[in-house]
């Protein structure tokens, strides 16, 4: 078993209305970058979970994401490994 | 009429739920940690905040011990009305579609709205006429309903949105939806009718010392419907 930093986005789905996103456009539009075309808002989520690959580190994120992390009316999601940690031995 | 008040960490409309549903029967708190629905014959969660909105409003709630009863329950046909939080609680637990996003004004929406009575024959709403607009006070910062068009169609044709966002005039206008929810949605009911949900409170509007009692029919309608259920 070795332990797996998984980073997991999750992403508002897109056609749904960002307003979060929609602000920050605004604010970046009137800090001067008027090339912004959209902006969305969504979150990072880092989980540390022991497995027995990869592979398997990244099955279980997964369904992490569709019981609890993201809502799956409104919310996609993404994972992947930010890196291997200390193998725990046994 | 026995009914159970659910509490979540960061509940904070359970007294006020409590004392509207005491009006209309014999309520009992149960903290999320309890087990067992079976005395009861309606079960109500309230607004506020369960474990601080952390991931999403009603998320983490859902996965409380009292929520596997609350399912049994509305499974079994018996009355569930989620209010505000309570709502949010019920779309996460699947046991009503969609979902409620964050507002399109991006502010805590605390205030006075005006609420047309889609249907008077649900569980819920008995004692209201159909195109009843009723002045009901909302106050939330997630209180969006969407979901996709295939589910919106549905609610239509089977004529299970319950409560709309209208104006003075009782016309269902953007001007007067306070946070963005798709189609003016204030509040829907399952397929079998036994569970709703809707965002504004009506527990806020049932004396005439809060400005309005036009939430009380939702506790007189329950009543009403309990009781000629157990006849």
């Amino acid at each position: 078993m070795s332990t797996y930093r998984l980073e997991i986005l999750v992403k508002p789905r897109r056609g749904l209305l960002d307003p979060a996103g929609k602000a920050i456009h605004h604010a970046l539009v009137a800090l001067g970058w008027d090339g912004v075309e959209d902006v969305r808002v969504g979150k990072a989520i880092y989980v540390d979970v022991a497995a027995e690959s990869e592979a398997a580190a990244v099955e279980l994120a997964e369904a992490m994401c569709r019981r609890l992390l993201a809502n799956p009316v409104t919310e996609d999601f993404e994972v992947s490994v930010a890196g291997a940690l200390e193998g725990a031995q046994s | 009429m026995r009914i159970a008040v659910i509490t979540f960490p960061g509940s904070n409309c359970d007294y006020d739920l409590y004392k509207a549903a005491q009006r209309v029967g014999e309520a009992r708190f149960v903290w999320h940690r309890e087990r067992g629905l079976d005395d009861f014959d309606a079960v109500l969660l309230p607004g506020g905040f369960s474990y601080g909105d952390y991931l999403r409003p009603g998320a983490i709630a859902r996965m409380s011990p009292i929520m596997e009863d609350v399912t049994a329950f509305a499974r079994g046909g018996g009355p569930v009305l989620g209010i505000c939080n309570g709502f949010q609680v019920l779309c996460e637990a699947s046991l009503l579609p969609g979902a409620l996003v964050r507002n399109a004004s991006l502010r805590f929406e605390s205030r006075d709205v005006l609420l047309r009575v889609e249907r008077a024959d649900t569980l819920f709403t008995g004692d209201y006429r159909d195109g009843q607009v009723l002045r009901i006070p909302i106050a939330h910062g997630d209180g969006s309903y969407v979901a996709d068009d295939a589910t919106l169609d549905a609610l239509e044709a089977e004529r299970r949105v319950v409560f709309r966002y209208v104006d003075a005039s009782g016309e269902a206008t953007a001007a007067a939806n306070p946070n963005g929810s798709l189609r003016n949605i204030a509040g829907i009911v399952n397929e079998r009718g036994n569970v709703m949900g809707m965002m504004p409170h009506p527990e806020r509007a049932t004396e005439e010392l809060l400005g309005s009692t036009d939430g009380s029919g939702v506790f007189t309608s329950l009543a009403s419907g309990v009781a000629a259920s157990a006849s």
